[in-house]
Formats: structure tokens, sequence, C-alpha cells
């Protein structure tokens, strides 16, 4: 019986490596050609050493502490480099009805625009838009994409300039 | 003997496109030679019970001598295929028809129809004018009492034989169920293409079968939820073409589009109140989404909630008194009904799962809903008071009921999951037994049923 145990939960964590792992995957065809080199400041560098998303648990949208920490880094590089101006995205995943993840979507870029305010970055540099269901990054049909896809993105308006 | 002639009167000139513009002439009345009488119909469908047995109905071919062969045989595989698509008729086929050579001007035999169990009889012409128009008479017979049931006669252009045929079969669903018919309308919908984390999101029309399908926006900008207005040849949406994703207005005769209102926020999710003079929608304002309304005269616009929470999806009663929503104010999406100034909202739904996207039948008595419980996706109805809910159909992703005008059948979309997955547009009726799909071209979404076309 012990064993079996043992063996249950060596799967278990097997499952989440796995998942680490698609993420990682995922990150990395996001940036593809992009390194941890990337000139501070630029666009490449916020997406690649801050990280330019955060994602929620299903029809929710409070902050996990993983995203928190993901917000402070973001609060931090968009407070040394002020020349940006950011539009924060909300989207939802596709198990869910038009209107309603619209809303959802909405909620979640408002929860990271007000923990970013909190953080010091001003609220005029700051906009929000909701995608629902209609922008997804990962369309295969569980939940290893719909966590992907349940998520708010922070997107430098002017990181051409 | 004289036979009156159901007349379908006025002009068409409203119809589709601004270039579409008709009007069908009328013959007050039919020389006629069947018996006389009011008609004793032995023939007639109670459309009020949950399991309607489809009516066994005969419809041959409308091709004729002198007649237009072509043209007349289309119009009457149409009238065919709407009845049949209806689930309550039953077209015979006709190879297992003894008398062949009907004709609109003369009695059938009737006796030659009751023993391959006809009840309905449709005989029909469509014979080309000097003028180049269109000449179509039907009758229909009660095979049994061996009387005429109806009788029409209408002239139009040859462009318009597919309305022609709609109004046909209209006016026979309207004869035998005693309620209006649903054929001869169009459905808005949006047309998609793409791979699904790419699609190009388009506005398009079609007739009610999946017919003459005609885009509205050339694919530039993200566009959802189309609905018709029940008095005017418009449709309201919501686009994102602009700062801020907006509820727009589209009149689809000149191609003229305007924002509604001026809100200092993204809008979304509009429906027009039955009178179709005012919108509808919800604002959403620092993460929260309430409901309000704008009258599209005096552009006032007012507030109907105002909850921290997602209110949405907002469906006016046919008498404009009430309006259905969605609200996850106590914790989870249900539906809610409130009076049309907002006040006295009350919590309808109360089953296992979440309920969305509510819409109100055109007859006041059902309202229509997407449920979701345990991953499945439903379409189903309930009372305005919340009693005697019904799922009419159920599985992977079923969303957005849309009512017919005659609010007996219900058009959604249904989507496929995985990466090669998508929406296709599907109609269900009351009873819950006859699915059919709409045909279109590629995939398709939010659906929305235009009132009967006049």
């Amino acid at each position: 019986m012990m064993q079996m145990g043992m063996v249950a939960r060596g799967f278990r964590f097997a499952a989440i490596v796995a998942m680490v792992f698609t993420l990682a995957a995922c990150a990395q065809t996001r940036t593809d050609g992009l390194t941890s080199n990337a000139t501070p400041g630029s666009g490449q560098d916020f997406v690649v050493n801050v990280g330019d998303r955060v994602f929620f648990a299903e029809d929710q949208s409070t902050l996990s502490a993983q995203a928190r920490s993901t917000l402070d880094k973001q609060a931090q590089w968009l407070n040394k480099y002020s020349r940006y101006t950011v539009t924060i995205e909300g989207h939802a995943d596709e198990r869910g009805t038009r209107q309603y993840n619209i809303a959802l979507g909405a909620r979640r870029a408002n929860a990271v625009r007000d923990y970013l305010v909190a953080k010091g970055i001003s609220d005029s540099r700051l906009r929000t838009i909701s995608y629902g269901k209609e922008r997804p990054v990962a369309v295969c049909n569980d939940e290893s994409c719909w966590t992907q896809n349940r998520r708010a993105v922070t997107v430098l308006n002017n990181a051409g300039s | 003997m004289y036979f009156p002639v159901a007349a379908r009167a006025g002009s068409w000139s409203r119809a589709l496109a601004g270039s579409v513009r008709f009007a069908f002439a009328f013959l007050a009345a039919f020389a006629v030679f069947a018996a006389a009488g009011p008609a004793q119909a032995l023939v007639e469908i109670d459309v009020t019970q949950g399991n309607v047995e489809p009516l066994p109905i005969a419809i041959p071919d409308f091709g004729g001598p002198g007649g237009d062969a072509e043209v007349a045989r289309d119009v009457s595989a149409i009238i065919s295929s709407d009845l049949r698509r209806s689930g309550l008729f039953r077209p015979l086929d006709p190879a297992s028809f003894i008398e062949q050579n009907v004709n609109v001007g003369t009695p059938p035999q009737f006796g030659s129809w009751r023993p391959i169990g006809a009840q309905a009889l449709v005989v029909g012409s469509v014979t080309r004018q000097g003028d180049g128009r269109l000449r179509a008479e039907f009758r229909l017979w009660d095979v049994f009492a061996g009387e005429q049931m109806l009788g029409q006669q209408f002239f139009t252009t040859p462009d318009n034989w597919r309305r022609l045929a709609h109004i046909i079969a209209d006016a026979i669903y309207e004869r035998l169920t005693g309620e209006k018919g649903y054929f001869d309308t169009r459905i808005v919908f949006v047309a998609e293409s793409g791979p699904k984390d790419n699609r190009v999101k388009r506005l398009a029309i079609m007739d009610q079968d999946g017919a003459n399908v005609r885009y509205l926006t050339r694919g530039d900008s993200l566009v959802l939820t189309p609905r018709f207005s029940p008095t005017r040849q418009e449709i309201t949406y919501m686009a994102y073409s602009d700062e801020a994703p907006r509820v727009y207005l589209l009149n689809i005769e000149t191609g003229q589009r305007e924002v509604v209102g001026n809100f200092p926020g993204m809008t979304f999710a509009p429906r027009f109140s039955p009178d179709g003079q005012k919108v509808v929608m919800s604002l959403q304002q620092g993460g929260n989404s309430n409901i309000y309304v704008m009258d599209l005269r005096s552009r006032r616009t007012t507030r109907l909630t105002n909850s921290p929470a997602i209110d949405t999806s907002p469906s006016y009663a046919p008498d404009g008194s009430r309006i259905v929503f969605e609200s996850d104010r106590g914790g989870s999406q249900q539906l809610y009904v409130m009076n049309g100034d907002g006040s006295g909202a009350e919590r309808i739904s109360f089953g296992p799962g979440r309920y969305s996207t509510p819409v109100w039948s055109p007859r006041g008595d059902l309202i229509a809903f997407t449920k979701m419980h345990q991953g499945r996706f439903m379409i189903g109805v309930m009372r305005p008071d919340g009693k005697g809910e019904r799922i009419l159909t159920e599985g992977y992703h079923n969303e957005g009921p849309a009512w017919s005008p005659n609010g007996r059948v219900l058009v959604f979309f249904r989507d496929t999951p995985g990466a090669s997955g998508g929406p296709q547009l599907w109609t269900v009726d009351l009873t819950g037994y006859n699915e059919q799909r709409v045909p279109t071209e590629g995939f398709a979404s939010d659906p929305a049923w235009s009132p009967l076309l006049d």
C-alpha cells in the first residue's frame, strides 16, 4: 500500500514537470531567436527577462502569488523605463460564453492595471482592452492550453521607438 | 362559385440591399372550381404537443406544360425542403405518386392521393410572363376532405424565385399549423475563416436556409454578436475597430455605420428593444460591467444596473416591460429578470451549473439560454418565472440561441474542440427532437434571426 502511494505521487510530480516544460516551450516559441542578452530597456528585454503575462484560474480574476511576482518585476521595469505606455490585454479561455468572457477579460486586465498603479505606475500610462475568448494563443482541447489562454498580457505600445 | 384567395399585400420595397427592389402584385381572387364553403379542414397539425408526428404532404413538381420547367422544379424543391426541415411535415417521395399530371387549374383526383398516405397536396405552377416576370400559383388541398384549403397567385421578377418558394412554404405552414411561418427570413451571423489562433471574422447575412450569403464587413476588424432590428433593415453588433471596442449600428441597405452612444468604456452585448427604438447593452468600466439602454431618437442613455459584478446579455420581453440578463452578482453566472427601468431584479435560474446568454421568445412565453455544467454546454428554455426548465440540446459546446420570429425554433452555434475545430450553425425546435445544421461555407457563429420579411 505504501509503495502504491509513492508511485502515484511520483506520477503527479512527473505531470507537473511535463506541464512546466510545455509552458517553457511555448515561451520559447514566442520569443524565437531572443535571448536574455536582449538590450536592457528594449521590448525584448521586457518579454524575456521580466515576463509580459500573468495567468488566472478558471473564471477568476484574482492575482496569484506568481502573478504578483511577475507584476512586481513589470512595475519595477516600467518605473525604470518610463518612456513606455502599455496596453493590458485581458483574455479568457474558450470554455465560456462570448459576452461573459469579454467582461471576464476586462476584469483580468483591470486587476493587472490596479496592481501596477498600486506599485507606482501612473494610470495615464496604462490602457486596458479585453479580447474575451477571441484571441487564444494555445488551441489544444485541454487544461494545458486553457491555462495559457486565461491571461493578461502587458503590451508595450511604443516598443519600436 | 367564388373562392377568396388569401392576399399578401404591400410592396417589398424595404427588402435587402437597396438593389433588391420589387413588388409582388396580387390577383384579388382566383376563378375557382373547388367546392365552396368554409373549409372543414380535416388536416391540421397540433403544434402544442411535445413530439409532433410530421404531416405527410405531397408536393408534385411545379413544372408543367407551358411552364418554366427549371425554375418551377426548383421552387417546389425549396418548398419541400423548408417544410421538411421544420420537422412538422413529411414530404412524400414523388416516385410514389399515382396521379402524374396534376394541374393547378383542375381539381386533383383525391382518390389517387389517399392510398399513398398524403393528407395534404400542394399543386402549383411557375410560368414566365410576356414581360419577363414570373407568375406563380398554387393550391393547397385537403386530400381527405377533398377541399381546397388555400390558393394564391404571385408575380415577381425572376431573381426573387427563392423568396417566392419561401413565401409559399410560409403560407402552407401557417394554414396547416395555425402559426406564422419563418421561411421568408434571413439570418445574420459571424463568418469565420483562418486558423483558430488567428481567426478572421466577418459579418454576413443569408437566407434562413443558407442560400444567398452576403458579407457585410471585410474582416479587417473583429466583429461579434450581431442582432437584427425588429423594425428596420439594421443590425447592432460589437466591433474592435476603434480605440475601444464598441457597439455599432449598421444599415444593411446603405452600409452606413455609426457608434451607439458616447460611453467612457467598452460597450458590448447589444440588443434592440422590441419597438426598435432602443439599444440595450453592457458598459465595462474598471472591471465592472453594467447594463445601459440608449434611446436611438433622443440619444439619451439610462443606466439600468449598478452592481460590482458582470451584468450582461440583456434581452427585452416582447412587450418591452421587462428585461432578462445574466449576472454573476450572486457568485456565478445566473439569469435575472428586472423591470424595464432596472428596478426589481430577481434571480430566475436555480439549477446546477452556470446560465448565460438569455433571450426572450418573441411569443413571450419562454426564455432560451446557454447552460454550462460539468464541462458540457447546453441550449435550453425556461418560463420567465424560471420554472419549467427544459434542455433542448447538449454537448461539448453549444452557445448563443436566437429565436425564429414565430418562437418555435432556435438557431445557435455548436463548436468542436481542438486546433481544427470551429463553430457551425444549427437549429433545434422546441420539441428538442428536430436538430438541423444550417449550411455555411466555412465556420459560423453568433447567429440572429430576422423578423419575417415584408
